[in-house]
């Protein structure tokens, strides 16, 4: 035992107190000097901000009846950043939940997976950090279940959330104009920095189409913040502060529930009765408007869809369904993003552009049975002779070889095939002053522009197809030719001709576009608004179909007003013309047999029918028409692809409509009370119901009790 | 010192007496330092566990029950090992060894458990496991101070014939220990056979070479995979815990916030938010010093580190009084162990050292570890009880 072995102790002991000492020293750094700032990350450690969703506004109609509503749901959804965190990636969890739900694993796995490239359908189209919805209906027993017994259930909630719910009141679908929602996307989300997302996948939804997308900002309301204290595993140890959610507001539409579903049922039986008679009848659109406020009353598109599909994450067959050209497209809402081959309803516009012109209103007109537009004859439909008639008689006969002599010879002048350097164009001009080529501006998303195929639009569409021409007109058109040589080498010597001068704006693009064939396309609602704006006076609307906004707290948060759009170019006196001439359309027109019966006495109902063809199918039926015919009111347009004449089609269902809406059938009261539309929004209580406009019904909820005593009082 | 009070009447006899009893020379400041240490620890144990068993709607005193439990065991354990001559212990060392190895084995088979990552405990019944490592460090100690310390002539160091015996001797455990694996553990066997070389005299090259050995061989483990990926992530995200604070650095962030904001005098016990909101994983054993860094600040902080400073200065002092080669290196192996072990724990709860799982001496939950603890404050005891304190 020596001191060597001590000293070498004392070093020892000095190495020991000196790591000692650094430890003190780097507890002094941590926890004297930098304890402001570890404080700091601390308590941002323990606090998370739950965002607490709004209960998203209802859609209502003008009297305060639902169109979109909410109910509770029980909805299962899946954390997948827990279920990818086990050790099988959640495959027992999910197995166990399918044996729960009683759906296959299969099904949960595919919904669970992030939908990309190579991924379809179902799959999770939202962030990957938020829940993904399993089961948006289960079953309270379902649910309990998996509540109960959480630990089998890791990454699996099953919680109360408000879901969009479709009460078809009075039989109203429409969905292409109510729209959906969808799970929020980061794009959107970076567009919209407002908005303030939940991390729960049923309740972040964006209106995707429709009202719901226009009016996205004021139905979503304004999501609460909830600051609570957590542990490390994010449960919730205590409340710091909560600012509660503001509920969305309720968006009254002018859409009236009974017409709209009045109008559907007739678009319905309109092309159910096409079908029994052999025709195609593919799609069909409605529109109601009111000629005085430019305010949609309802939207009916063939065919159609129960937007409920949307709730709660969609099927790639539901989905592959709505996209489907075999299956129509439902999703397209014909009436606003449809575009098709006027006919003559198309006159509307091109009989002022005759007068505006030059030509006499008062003139006698030959009515051949075909014009001789430069070399080529174009005849009346079904080749009939009307002898020397009135404008009022080209009307109400539908004469087109009127017209094709206007177009020709305004054609000649602007200088035919060499045209001079500032054309007049009098056809074209007034179709634009009736706003066809241009979106309405209606609120609603993905609205089509129709299209005016004027001179400039010729010499772009010929810039874009000339190279495919060129070579057609070389190579011709070898499928068509196996089945149909005579079009094939028809097709060939137009794209030969095409490919050389396709630019320039003949006779033949005249005469068509005069009685709305060739390339002039409008969309249902332009045509509507352009009959609208004849019986009004001329005042061509910006078409609304939202009308106000109600707050949660029952004041009206904001109003909607359809917007001026233009003024006609047309006197007072061609109008009155021209909506006299519509007035016999019915009664002893081309519309007279689809209204025989109809007291048109005691609502006289003005019109114009159309038949558009379409090469290679069968023609478009149209019929717009306003009433009463001395004052008007309301318009109404119907169209049906591929069924006839306007008068077979299109006239039954438009006098349908007027029938319903004015209750002019036995046993049916009317739509519209006394022939009118509220001029008051309704209320919203404050327990939360919704009080019709004097005149409109009884409150939803019919306890006398949840609605205060003045608001009940009854009108007059 | 602990005869100051009682009955001043009787005094004299009764001093008397007592000076001549085995009581009368223990070292009491060892003892009440350990005592202090080990009533901290068992408060900060229930701090650390009572929310997380009351949640769960466990009895809150559950582990502070069985803490005490084993303390009372670990007191046995370390009174027994106390009152026998440490000479004695000569003769048991190998039986500890080769126990502690025969466990070390049985862990490895399907008798062992696997607890957050580590293949270390042997279960035993109701609750209690046992974790052979923590034994092997007894053992280890003991068995190197007997080679180390055979009676040599003059001053002359130990001889390569014992040198490597001693480190076929320490390779064995260590590299049982490395199955499993447990790092921590390993490293404090290479802290103990380096430490006890230096102070028994073996030749610089021998010690600066297993120094850098050990330095170069912990390098060579990390860079040749032969770790178990949760192990690199540990080791690589002690350079930079922000960087992935979910993932492999959570702990180390964690533990940091927690410590960092206690600030000078702590929030106060059982107010630590961290603590409550169990942000620091194993909070009980591992990382137990992070509620006291919490809950008793910067100041409960250093006195924790302070008394272990007194645990170890006393054990080098024993050290220093030992009566024979061989009880000095039994007291320096244990102030090597406790050192190394308390440095690591410390230092990886504070961001300095890289996170293996080694708990805190006296302080942490752990069964095996309160009995390896207080059967080393017993040798302690033992090599002071038989000092020459005239030397």
């Amino acid at each position: 035992m020596g001191s060597r072995s001590r000293v070498r102790l004392v070093v020892l002991h000095v190495m020991v107190m000196s790591l000692l000492l650094s430890l003190g020293g780097r507890l002094w750094y941590l926890q004297v000097m930098n304890g402001a700032h570890y404080r700091r990350v601390a308590a941002d450690n323990g606090i998370r901000d739950i965002i607490v969703p709004a209960p998203r506004g209802q859609i209502l109609d003008d009297a305060g009846r639902p169109l979109v509503r909410n109910r509770t749901a029980l909805v299962v959804s899946a954390d997948r950043t827990v279920l990818l965190r086990q050790k099988d990636g959640g495959r027992a969890v999910l197995q166990r939940l399918a044996g729960v739900l009683g759906v296959p694993y299969a099904q949960l796995a595919a919904k669970v997976r992030l939908c990309g490239p190579g991924v379809t359908r179902p799959c999770w189209t939202g962030s990957p950090y938020q829940p993904i919805p399993l089961d948006d209906n289960a079953d309270a027993r379902k649910a309990l279940q998996i509540r109960e017994r959480q630990e089998d259930f890791p990454g699996i909630s099953a919680q109360l959330q408000a879901v969009r719910d479709y009460p078809r009141t009075d039989g109203a679908g429409a969905a292409q104009a109510l729209g959906y929602l969808q799970p929020i996307t980061q794009e959107e989300l970076n567009k919209r920095k407002g908005i303030k997302v939940t991390g729960y996948s049923g309740v972040d939804l964006i209106g995707r189409d429709g009202l719901e997308a226009i009016y996205d900002g004021d139905l979503r309301g304004a999501t609460g913040v909830r600051r609570v204290l957590v542990d490390s595993q994010g449960r919730v140890t205590g409340v710091a502060s909560e600012k509660p959610p503001v509920s969305g507001g309720n968006l009254v539409t002018s859409i009236d529930a009974k017409v709209q579903g009045d109008v559907e049922a007739a678009l319905k039986h309109a092309i159910d009765a096409a079908h029994k008679r052999g025709d195609p009848a593919d799609s069909g659109a409605a529109v109601v408007m009111d000629v005085r406020t430019g305010r949609v009353m309802a939207l009916g598109s063939y065919p159609t869809y129960n937007p409920a599909v949307w709730t709660g994450g969609i099927s790639q067959s539901e989905y592959d369904g709505l996209l489907n050209k075999s299956k129509g497209q439902p999703l397209i809402s014909r009436a606003t993003q449809g575009e098709f081959a006027p006919g003559s309803t198309f006159k509307v516009s091109s009989l002022p552009a005759a007068i505006r012109d030059g030509y006499p209103l008062h003139g006698i007109y030959g009515c051949p049975s075909s014009y001789m537009v430069g070399a080529r004859a174009f005849s009346n439909f079904e080749g009939e002779s009307g002898g020397d008639i009135t404008l009022h008689q080209a009307i109400v006969m539908s004469c087109d070889t009127i017209f094709y002599r206007f177009a020709y010879e305004e054609w000649l002048r602007d200088g035919g095939m060499h045209p001079v350097k500032n054309p007049k164009d009098p056809m074209i001009k007034m179709a634009k002053d009736f706003g066809f080529g241009k979106r309405t501006g209606i609120d609603l998303v993905g609205e089509s522009p129709g299209r005016i195929p004027s001179r400039q639009w010729k010499t772009d569409y010929w810039d874009a197809t000339k190279a495919s021409d060129c070579k057609h007109g070389k190579t011709g058109y070898p499928d068509v030719a196996k089945t149909d040589p005579a079009r094939a080498a028809y097709l060939k010597q137009m794209a030969a001709e095409n490919c050389v001068d396709g630019y320039v704006f003949r006779a033949g693009d005249a005469a068509n576009f005069s009685v709305g064939q060739g390339d002039v396309l409008v969309t249902p609602l332009q045509l509507a608004r352009a009959y609208a704006a004849v019986a009004n006076g001329g005042t061509l609307w910006s078409p609304r179909v939202g009308k106000a906004v109600l707050a949660p707290n029952g004041t009206i948060a904001r109003r909607i007003d359809p917007v001026k759009a233009g003024t006609l170019p047309i006197s007072q006196k061609v109008l009155a013309y021209m909506r006299s001439a519509f007035a016999d359309v019915p009664k002893s027109g081309t519309a007279a047999g689809a209204f025989g019966g109809f007291p048109l006495d005691k609502l006289p109902v003005a019109g114009k029918t159309g038949t558009a063809e379409v090469w290679g199918k069968k023609d478009n039926s149209w019929f717009a028409s306003y009433a009463p015919a001395n004052n008007p009111h309301y318009v109404v347009v119907v169209m049906v692809t591929q069924t006839g004449t306007g008068a077979t089609t299109a006239a039954p269902a438009v006098r349908e409509i007027w029938e319903d809406m004015y209750g002019l059938r036995k046993g049916k009261k009317a739509d519209l009370p006394d022939g009118k539309v509220p001029d008051r929004l309704p209320a919203l209580a404050s327990d939360g119901t919704i009080v019709p406009p004097p005149g409109f019904g009884e409150p939803e909820d019919k306890t006398p009790a949840s609605v205060p005593a003045p608001r009940r009082k009854k009108h007059k | 010192m602990i005869g100051g009070y009682g009955r001043p009447l009787e005094g004299r006899s009764w001093l008397s007496r007592l000076s001549d009893s085995p009581l009368r020379r223990l070292d009491w400041t060892l003892l009440c330092v350990t005592a202090i240490l080990t009533a901290i620890g068992s408060v900060l144990v229930f701090s650390a566990t009572r929310g997380g068993l009351s949640e769960a709607g466990d009895d809150p005193y559950t582990y502070l029950k069985k803490h005490l439990f084993n303390i009372a065991i670990g007191v046995i354990l370390g009174g027994v090992t106390a009152a026998l001559d440490y000479r004695l212990l000569r003769a048991y060392a190998p039986i500890v060894y080769a126990a502690a190895c025969v466990g070390l084995v049985v862990v490895l088979t399907p008798l062992g458990a696997t607890i957050n990552g580590s293949h270390s405990w042997i279960t035993l019944g109701g609750g209690f496991q046992l974790q052979p490592s923590e034994f092997a460090k007894v053992g280890l100690v003991v068995l190197l101070a007997m080679i180390l310390g055979e009676p040599r002539d003059g001053e002359v160091g130990p001889g390569r014939r014992d040198i490597l015996l001693a480190l076929a001797l320490a390779a064995l455990p260590a590299g049982l220990v490395m199955l499993q694996p447990d790092l921590g553990t390993t490293l404090v066997f290479g802290a103990v056979v380096i430490g006890m070389l230096a102070v028994c005299g073996a030749p610089k090259r021998w010690v600066l070479g297993l120094l850098g050995g050990a330095v170069t061989g912990a390098f060579l483990v990390w860079w040749l995979h032969l770790l178990k990926p949760y192990q690199i992530n540990r080791f690589t995200a002690f350079a930079d815990p922000s960087k992935d604070p979910q993932g492999a650095g959570y702990n180390a962030e964690q533990a940091r916030i927690a410590v960092g904001s206690g600030g000078l005098l702590g929030k106060g016990l059982f107010h630590g938010e961290q603590t409550i909101g169990h942000f620091v994983p194993e909070q009980h054993t591992d990382f137990i010093f992070t509620v006291a860094g919490e809950e008793l600040g910067f100041v409960g902080a250093a006195l924790i580190t302070a008394l272990l400073g007194v645990v170890l200065w006393r054990g080098l002092r024993i050290a220093m009084q030992a009566a024979d080669l061989f009880g000095l290196l039994v007291a320096s192996g244990v102030v090597c162990w406790l050192a190394f072990q308390t440095f690591e724990n410390i230092g990886m709860t504070v961001g300095i050292m890289p996170i293996t799982g080694l708990p805190l001496p006296f302080v942490s939950y752990g069964g095996s570890a309160t009995f390896a603890n207080m059967i080393a404050v017993g040798l302690l005891e033992a090599v002071h009880l038989r000092h020459n304190p005239y030397e």
